[in-house]
């Protein structure tokens, strides 16, 4: 019998109207010294059996039946005592680091309280033990930052500190819920590296549930893949994900964009919904096409934007942040431009200001011909219409309170008032059908739609004004990868259509390596190196772009 | 952290300046001061004296700065109608209102937060419910009318509590307790239940909100995935972060109890400085009134630093804003 056993495992949320199955008949095994990665899109329930290993299902989950045996303890049985098992021979650590350490305790406190809920040792001991534990998870000078509130380290720090607290109780088994999710590449190569040594170190067995097929195919012993709460397929990863015996794995696999070799569209299996490249896209009779020329469309000479805190009473100087320094570049007509780097990098502050939402500190912009930080009145609406932004979070980027045709419709008439109603009910359907949504959809309002469809309701919505030039910012890091799929599909039917030019934000290399013809690599505000996507990835002349693709984890099924 | 301080302190005094100019325009511009002060048949002449030895033809800003340098030194001048200096009465009212004050804020407080937890951990309870049905009686019955019902059933009824007044008072000094004396903590209990009800009721439905709100976060269920037991994870982890928006309230609810405990002393007849206000306002007593309001905007203004203080005991994010992060 293997360490930790999940047979016939069942739950389900009552609701007021219908009871949902989250997990159905699920059964897996752990061994100690094992990764088993949990592998599946929102809603696949894996993050649901992590929880119901520790007996800590959300309010009204429920095991229905099956049995989660460690050793000589049926952890599904609520006879079981939870201060057998929580955090004393199970550890779990969660997605993200910045919200899952209470900011008003220190880390030490946090850690005694710990270490002294489960270990019969004196404070001193326990002091020792902490600065121990901290140190064996990476921590530097661990005694002084024995004493540090968690807003003091950085995210990678945190998600180390978060480790060294689940394994305060040394356990047996650590639950690793997306646990690098949250992080940058650099810093999940560190983190999956130290989960590694910990695994080989203290012969733990690590259940790692995650979305990232990658992280999957790097790190994993073996991988269950999980869909709407079933198990698809289990074995090997070389073997589940390399050459999947199931369609939804064929799918899901074939959705991750590959970091090795550039592909034309994502091979979507299942689609069901003809994709705008078939039809006629009506959007394009009003569409004033040029022919794209290859000119520079957006010149950026030394740009520059630094914050710093400008209240009237501030009575200490504070250094300013230089959140862009001395940034040059220009996007072409027609090309996806990609601007590429970890948090922090001033990516999004670049386009902030190149959309023109915020003023930079120095240096020029110019789009076509005008120097964007002197236009005002019609000639900076004109600027507007031609630029337009999608934005990364589908949730809080469409107003939740307007119907769909609403929002679609409201940069129509901002640009062109003339347009009388019909008209415009007709472009708002036209729209709705460019990006592949119902002309149902129009009376509905934005929570009725999924992640990935409110991501093409806003892609409508910046359509509207027949753009030159989109700014996607992270368009698609907040969506499964599927979905992420589909989007990135239809980016570029509509670039092809409608010669539109794409500024690509991201910070997921594979995805802007799909994307992008021409990548700029920024850190800290500065620009590493400016390169066609190909020589980019495949011969990196900077140190830090090599360092980057070094951590990116290499999908090879 | 220091020039935080400072740059509060800064502003509390602009504050404090602001309130200063309004209650001295009230001195000044509310009816002839002089008018106010002497009877029908002085002459044209004797007024005329009256006003330059009072320096009322003094510039404005001069009379103004006057008026600072006074009120500095809680000089407010004589009460119209008592006769008495202004600074003397409201010395001799102040620990009365205090009193009522601490009492009330501490039961509110206490009450608030304790009820407050219980409810927000239990909340499908029925004592649970209970508490925030008369909670919600507490919030929206006003206080004369508790004050009066309370009487009613205490004093009236049961006969077990005084109505009025302060009941036997000690002198210590210029402060009078009536905390010493079985009479006086007796005639304490109905005011100070009165007065306290408003600001509990709202402390338990604030505190419960945070609670539940806290139980929801990542860093409380990475707490019970610890093994952390519930005692701490209520008492220890969830309370202390919902004491942030806690502490805020309270202060400025403090000062409002000071500023409003005017209709419990009504009700309860309590010799304190509402009370000498609302006589005041009956008889245009400009000099009370004007000391009073830069009393009010003090204590506001004192509450209001104290919680900032607070703040940065409470939250170790404030602590650090202006050091180096590596975050």
């Amino acid at each position: 019998m293997d360490f930790l056993e999940i047979t016939n495992l069942n739950i389900s949320y009552p609701t007021r109207r219908l009871l949902v199955a989250a997990v159905q008949d699920v059964s897996f095994s752990v061994k100690k010294g094992e990764i088993l990665g949990l592998v599946g899109e929102s809603g696949s329930g894996k993050s649901t059996i992590g929880r119901a290993i520790l007996g800590l299902l959300d309010e009204p989950g429920k095991i229905e039946g099956g049995s989660i045996q460690l050793e000589n303890l049926n952890l599904a049985d609520p006879a079981t005592e939870v201060s057998a098992f929580r955090g004393k021979r199970i550890g779990l650590i969660f997605q993200d680091p910045q919200t899952s350490l209470n900011p008003v305790m220190t880390v030490g406190e946090q850690l005694l309280e710990t270490i002294q809920t489960h270990l019969q040792i004196d404070t001193g001991d326990a002091r020792k033990r902490a600065i121990e534990l901290l140190d064996d998870v990476g921590i530097i000078d661990a005694k002084t930052r024995f004493d540090d509130y968690p807003h003091q380290f950085s995210g990678g720090m945190r998600q180390r500190v978060v480790i060294a607290l689940a394994l305060c109780a040394d356990p047996d088994i650590l639950i690793a819920d997306e646990p690098t999710t949250a992080l940058d590449v650099s810093i999940q190569s560190q983190i999956l590296a130290l989960l590694q040594r910990l695994r080989a170190d203290r012969n733990l067995a690590v259940i790692l549930i995650t979305h990232d097929m990658a992280v999957i195919s790097e790190i994993a012993d073996r991988v269950v893949v999980l869909k709407d709460g079933r198990v698809v397929e289990m074995g090997s990863p070389a073997a589940v994900l390399g050459n999947p015996s199931q369609t939804y794995t064929k799918r899901l696999v074939s959705s991750v964009p590959p970091t090795d070799r550039r592909i034309d569209r994502f091979p979507i299996m299942n689609s069901d919904q003809g994709s705008a490249t078939d039809q006629n896209l009506k959007i394009l009779n009003r569409w004033q096409l040029q022919e794209n020329t290859g000119a520079s469309l957006v010149r950026v000479k030394s740009l520059s934007k630094s914050f710093s805190d400008e209240s009237l009473m501030r009575i200490t100087a504070k250094e300013p942040v230089h959140a862009v320094r001395d940034v040059s570049f220009e996007i072409r007509e027609g090309e996806s431009f990609g601007l590429v780097g970890e948090s922090g990098s001033g990516k999004s502050t670049i386009a902030k200001m190149i959309v023109k939402l915020i003023e930079p500190t120095s240096g020029l912009i110019f789009f076509e011909q005008d120097d964007i930080t002197t236009l005002e009145g019609p000639a900076l609406l004109a600027f507007r219409r031609k630029i337009q932004m999608v934005f990364q979070d589908p949730y809080s980027s469409l107003n939740g309170r307007m119907k769909i045709k609403n929002i679609i419709a409201e940069p129509i008439l901002h640009h062109n008032s003339q347009l009388g109603q019909m008209d415009i009910d007709h472009y708002v359907d036209d729209l709705l059908a460019a990006v592949d949504l119902a002309a149902s959809s129009r009376d509905r309002y934005p929570h009725e739609f999924s992640g990935g469809q409110r991501q093409r309701i806003s892609i409508a919505r910046a359509l509207a004004t027949q753009p030159k030039l989109l700014v996607c910012d992270e368009p698609t890091s907040a969506l499964d990868v599927s979905i992420q799929a589909q989007i990135l599909n239809l980016l570029k039917d509509l670039q092809e259509k409608l010669g539109l030019t794409i500024l690509f934000i991201s910070h997921d290399l594979p995805v802007v390596r799909q994307m992008c013809d021409r990548i700029a690599v920024l850190r800290d505000g500065a620009v590493c190196e400016i390169a066609n996507a190909e020589r980019l990835f495949d011969a990196p002349t900077h140190n830090y772009s090599r360092h980057l693709l070094n951590s990116m984890p290499k999908f090879q099924p | 952290m220091f020039s935080y301080f400072l740059k509060r302190i800064v502003q509390s005094v602009g504050v404090m300046l602001c309130v200063a100019l309004l209650s001295f325009s009230l001195f000044n511009f509310v009816g002839d001061p002089i008018n106010n002060m002497v009877g029908e048949e002085t002459s044209t002449e004797e007024r005329a004296e009256l006003r330059k030895t009072l320096g009322l033809n003094d510039p404005i800003h001069i009379q103004f700065g006057r008026f600072v340098a006074n009120a500095v030194q809680f000089n407010f001048g004589k009460s119209y109608q008592l006769r008495r200096p202004v600074s003397e009465l409201i010395a001799e009212r102040m620990p009365a209102t205090l009193e009522l004050v601490i009492a009330s804020s501490i039961l509110a407080l206490g009450f608030g937060v304790f009820l407050g937890v219980y409810t927000g951990i239990n909340r499908t309870g029925i004592l649970s419910n209970f508490i925030l049905f008369v909670s919600l009686a507490g919030v929206s019955l006003p206080t004369f009318v508790i004050g009066i019902l309370l009487i009613y059933i205490f004093a009236v009824i049961l006969g077990i509590l005084p109505s009025f007044g302060r009941g036997e008072v000690v002198q210590i000094g210029f402060w009078s307790t009536g905390l010493l004396t079985a009479s006086g903590l007796k005639a304490l209990i109905l005011p100070s239940l009165t007065l306290s009800l408003f600001q509990m009721t709202y402390i338990i439905r604030l505190v419960r909100a945070e609670i539940v709100e806290i139980l929801q976060t990542d860093y409380i269920k990475f707490a019970r995935a610890r093994g952390i037991s519930n005692h701490s994870v209520y008492f220890g982890h969830a309370l202390r972060n919902s004491l942030i928006p806690v502490v805020t309230i309270a202060g400025i609810n403090i000062g409002t109890l000071v500023a409003f405990s005017i209709i419990t002393e009504t009700v309860f007849q309590w010799p304190g400085m509402g009370f000498l206000f609302i006589q005041a306002v009956k008889f245009v007593d400009i000099p009370i009134m004007s000391a009073y309001l830069v009393f009010i905007a003090l204590v506001f203004v004192a509450i209001n630093f104290i919680v900032d203080i607070l703040y940065f005991l409470i939250d170790p994010r404030l602590r650090t804003k202006n050091e180096n992060q590596d975050g």
